[in-house]
């Protein structure tokens, strides 16, 4: 026994323990004082403030998730499919939840091997400015089996995502670069613009051509799913959906089989064609030469391709066919001729006397003709207004042009389209430049002298157009001078492009009689089919393409000066540097009675124009007229070709 | 001597308390007991994903119950005489630990001694100080004075002291609370405890020096909370929102979203009273909180009907540990209080404190029911 229990008791023991009662009790007023403290706090926690706690619960665990629409296809008007979708797997890291970004790097290059350019191009990627918690992806076409291998290694690799996507994939490659554009990936810049609901998830938008314009149709309405997500953001249930629906499919007026044509024709040199159906403004072809693979903008290019691209001094990046500025030369003649009927300054039967030189009163600047050479005036002798147009008398509408009042030129010109964006749904389309006084004053500081009207007389100057402005204003004389929009789209969904956008434009070129235009096509007519006439009494462009024709051609070449060459020097073309060299240019539409296409070829400094893109204007009319194929008779690319599923339209070939 | 008991009750019940009464049992606290342990058991059901989890649970229940009814059985003088010893083996362990503690998740509590489970020396001392404070004073003049006031005050601090370091403040400060507890209840003047209370307050900045980072962190999140809600204040931002998010009658049991979805941290050991709101609503933390009120309302009045000065210190003092347990905790996770590890009695998930505070409320029922001696 330790201790005898039985100890003194020095007071009462009643006594003792009334007094630890009454502390007792007051201790457990104090504890009841506390639970009061606690149950209180419940109450204003649970009551008073339920509504906000409540509505924070449930921000916690309800996610909205966006669901990605299908972006619609574009279709030629044959029914080939120039734009699809792909689904492909692809690796992208959310670089928030990876502790040690270089070493998971290292991790999925052992696992399933990076490119030098795949890693380079993360990099830089990862650097730029996103959406917080984005993706940003790393590789792509990733396959199946290295999906397994990366989802085996999971436990170590936080923040790496493998996820399905469906990219746009063009399965012609370069043809259609330039006329239907392509997408990219949305940067920081295009979020400002865009419907952040809209965009939330999609990661490409059209950035060119007709993918840039119809963004807004083929991006289509993303779906969203509620869902309940744990503290780790992982989904464990649905509440509801709403499923995406897809953007409208596009046909396009387009031609792929006259695309090939025209890509054939112009070769490897630096040029484009556009070719329009005249009486729906349809865009059959467009053509600007060098392009560039599309596909590569959707799997990203490295900074050093793109570099590449932009530096490239044949700039294949430019769409020549709608954004390049030239001096159409000589294919501006017949405007010029139509002005001065409209203006009363010519008829049909009044004559020039074109003997090489045109000077202006009191002035010592010479004009020449395009036949001038040192000690040889040049010229095209005694000419009417069909005879300046066949043999392109430089005379004949220097002549004219001097005549006319000031900005006359110019105010009849544009309405053939010059210094004004016509076609309806060219993205970035330009205007051009169309000079009068008030441009020049603002521009050059100068005011219009009457020198400027005759050197605009002949093409040059400061006129400059692009090819699809070239190839509207035959089709305007094809019509007669009818003007109809230039368009890609020919209908959308089943619903023409007239119902859904109807033209607004003004219809007609005035000041003219019909047999003021029957008169102009025939002499653009002769241009092309006559000949055996004996010198300077041939059409100009006839020996090149008109010896063997079997339809009616209407047409106006244009060699355009790029520099400009002092007074009394000789032009040389053999000395000049290959970028100094003149355009060609060639204008036409056929059958000239009843014209189903308009066009023009353009190649840069590629001589002259009735040599070089004359007998490009003949192949491709040949081909879309007579059927004369290419030699690779299906345009369906190979890549599809075997896969007849996927190419519902290769049954229309 | 009278029977302290002497309220109404059903006819049935009056035999059953009799019964009980007879092995040492008390009916009230008994029934009070199981309830909140059978509440905490429902409430873990739901938010335990691993099966095994409940039954388990169960088991450390039983075993504390039977601890419970075992130590009923003890007679004080029992308890009178071990009081010095198990305080000072306690004490001996207690700086073992220091020497050659296991440590687990950062802090060194536990002893793993050959031919013994492992254990956590400062759990028994949330008994034994009690009762070593309450021996010290029952031998001497009560209220405590002068020299033997400092020894007793001395019995608190010592072992709470060597807990604390471990570091495991919120143990030290229950060890220390428990033999303080003795020192109020046996009688000293208000003013005393009042000026230490005070000398407390005015001695925190020191403490402040002794405290870890983690510690620090936690009192500084408690003051300023919205500082970092993604960091050290997410716990307890996520567990006013659990209960908030309750409302009256609460979301359902395993409906709630804070806890199944795992946005509330620990939802199965300290934090669980944040489930109990979400999922039952103030209707069911209210009949909680009035479970533990009964448990103590009975417990101090067993404790007072108690015929010896040591019985009544003990009993009262264990009581208002218990009390401590609850009102710390709750107030931890709905946010009034910095967040210590204290889990919520015989609710929380696990089995040393259900196992200690059981056992407490064995001697508190041996207390009451053996009145010959």
């Amino acid at each position: 026994m330790p201790r005898n229990p039985k100890t003194p008791q020095p007071i009462d023991p009643e006594q003792l323990r009334q007094a630890f009662a009454k502390r007792a009790f007051v201790l457990f007023v104090v504890v009841a004082g506390l639970f009061s403290v606690l149950g209180a706090r419940l109450v204003w926690l649970m009551i008073v403030q339920y509504e906000e706690y409540r509505t924070q619960s449930e921000d916690n665990h309800r996610q909205t998730v966006p669901m990605v629409p299908v972006r619609g296809l574009i279709y030629d008007r044959n029914g080939h499919l120039l734009a699809d979708n792909q689904p492909i797997l692809s690796i992208a890291i959310v670089t928030e939840l990876v502790g040690d970004l270089d070493q998971t790097l290292l991790d999925l290059d052992a696992l399933v091997g990076l490119s030098a350019d795949e890693r380079s191009a993360f990099k830089d990627r990862v650097r730029r400015k996103r959406r917080p918690l984005e993706e940003v992806p790393l590789k792509t076409g990733v396959t199946p089996g290295q999906r397994a291998i990366v989802e085996i290694n999971r436990h170590r690799l936080h923040g790496v995502v493998i996820s399905p996507e469906s990219v746009r994939h063009y399965p012609f490659d370069e043809l259609l670069a330039h006329a239907v554009g392509s997408v990219r990936r949305i940067s920081e810049e295009d979020l400002i613009d865009l419907d952040a609901r809209r965009y939330r998830s999609t990661r490409f938008m059209g950035k060119r051509g007709v993918e840039a314009f119809y963004e807004q149709s083929l991006h289509g309405e993303p779906g969203f799913r509620q869902v309940e997500v744990d503290v780790y953001g992982v989904e464990r249930g649905e509440f509801s959906r709403q499923r995406p629906s897809p953007g409208h499919d596009l046909v396009l007026h387009l031609d792929v089989d006259l695309q090939i044509a025209a890509t054939r024709a112009l070769g490897s040199r630096r040029g484009a064609v556009v070719a329009i159906e005249p009486k729906t403004g349809g865009i059959l072809a467009l053509v600007s030469n060098p392009s560039y693979d599309p596909n590569l903008f959707v799997s990203g290019l490295t900074p050093p391709q793109y570099q590449a691209l932009l530096d490239s001094r044949d700039r294949p990046l430019l769409n020549r066919a709608t954004d390049g500025r030239y001096a159409p030369g000589s294919t501006f003649k017949p405007i010029v001729g139509l002005a001065g009927l409209a203006l009363d300054l010519t008829d049909w039967e009044r004559t020039y006397a074109d003997y090489g030189e045109f000077r202006l009163p009191n002035q010592r600047r010479v004009y020449r003709s395009w036949n001038w050479q040192p000690g040889q005036p040049g010229g095209q002798g005694i000419v009417n207004l069909r005879q300046a147009v066949f043999r392109s008398s430089n005379g004949y509408f220097y002549n004219l042009g001097s005549q006319m009042e000031v900005d006359a030129l110019p105010e009849f010109a544009a309405q053939f389209g010059y210094g004004r964006v016509l076609s309806l749904d060219v993205a970035d389309a330009d205007a051009g430049v169309l000079p009068d006084s008030d441009w020049k004053r603002g521009e050059r500081g100068e005011p219009w002298y009457p020198g400027d009207t005759v050197n605009m007389a002949i093409g040059q100057g400061d006129l400059l157009a692009t090819p699809l402005q070239v190839a509207t204003v035959a089709s305007i004389i094809a019509n007669r001078g009818l003007l109809v929009p230039p368009r890609m789209l020919k209908s959308s969904d089943g619903v023409l492009a007239e119902t859904l956008a109807p033209n607004t434009q003004p219809g007609r070129v005035e000041g003219l009689a019909e047999t003021d235009w029957e008169q102009m096509v025939d002499a653009m007519e002769d241009v092309i089919h006559l000949g055996n006439q004996g010198y300077l009494r041939n059409g100009i462009a006839w020996a090149h393409i008109g010896r063997d024709i079997g339809y009616r051609l209407a047409g106006k070449s244009g060699t355009a000066q790029v520099v400009e060459i002092p007074q009394g020097e000789e032009y040389d073309e053999e000395l000049l540097d290959e970028y100094s060299r003149k355009h060609a240019w060639f204008m036409a539409f056929a059958p000239a009675d009843d014209p189903v296409i308009a066009l023009s070829a353009f190649v840069e400094n590629g001589g002259g124009g009735s040599s070089v893109a004359g007998p490009i204007v003949r192949e491709v009319v040949d081909a879309y007229l007579l059927g004369k194929r290419p030699e690779t008779e299906d345009p369906t690319p190979p890549a599809l070709a075997s896969d007849a599923p996927l190419t519902p339209a290769a049954a229309g070939t | 001597m009278a029977r302290d008991f002497h309220y109404t009750l059903p006819a049935g019940t009056a035999l059953a308390q009799r019964r009980l009464y007879n092995v040492h049992l008390d009916l009230t606290l008994l029934v009070a007991l199981i309830a909140i342990a059978a509440f905490g058991l429902l409430v873990l059901d739901t938010v335990s994903e691993q099966a095994g989890i409940v039954t388990g649970q169960m088991i450390r229940v039983g075993l504390a119950l039977a601890a419970m009814v075992v130590l009923a059985q003890l007679e004080p003088r029992t308890y009178l005489r071990w009081a010095p010893i198990v305080y000072l083996v306690g004490l001996s362990l207690l700086v073992l630990v220091l020497v050659l503690g296991v440590t687990a998740k950062g802090s060194t509590r536990w002893l793993d001694l050959p031919g013994l489970p492992r254990f956590q020396p400062s759990e028994m001392m949330k008994l034994a100080v009690p009762l070593a404070v309450a021996w010290y004073i029952h031998e001497r003049s009560v209220p405590p004075r002068g020299r033997h006031l400092l020894v007793a005050v001395g019995l608190c601090i010592v072992p709470a002291a060597l807990i604390a370091p471990q570091p495991d403040l919120g143990t030290s400060l229950l060890v220390a609370g428990g033999g303080l507890a003795v020192i109020v209840l046996a009688g000293i003047r208000w003013w005393l405890v009042a000026a230490a209370g005070g000398a407390m307050v005015a001695a925190a900045p020191v403490l402040w020096l002794f405290l870890n980072d983690y510690q620090r962190n936690r009192i500084l999140t408690f003051l300023n909370p919205e500082q970092d809600p993604l960091g050290h204040g997410w716990n307890i931002a996520q567990s006013k929102i659990a209960i908030g998010s309750g409302g009256l009658f609460g979301k359902g049991l395993g409906e709630g979203t804070q806890s199944q979805l795992d946005f509330l941290p620990e939802s199965s050991t300290d934090f669980i009273i944040a489930v109990v709101g979400e999922e039952l609503g103030l209707v069911g933390a209210m009949l909680l909180l009035a479970l533990y009120l009964v448990v103590i309302a009975r417990a101090l009045f067993m404790a007072t009907s108690s015929p010896t000065t040591f019985g009544r210190l003990v009993a009262g003092a264990l009581t208002l540990v218990f009390f401590a347990y609850v009102f710390v905790n709750i107030a931890m996770v709905s946010g009034l209080l910095p967040v210590v590890g204290v889990p919520l009695p015989l609710v929380s998930y696990g089995g040393t404190s259900a196992i200690t505070l059981l056992a407490g409320f064995g001697i508190v029922m041996s207390i009451h029911s053996h009145r010959g001696w």
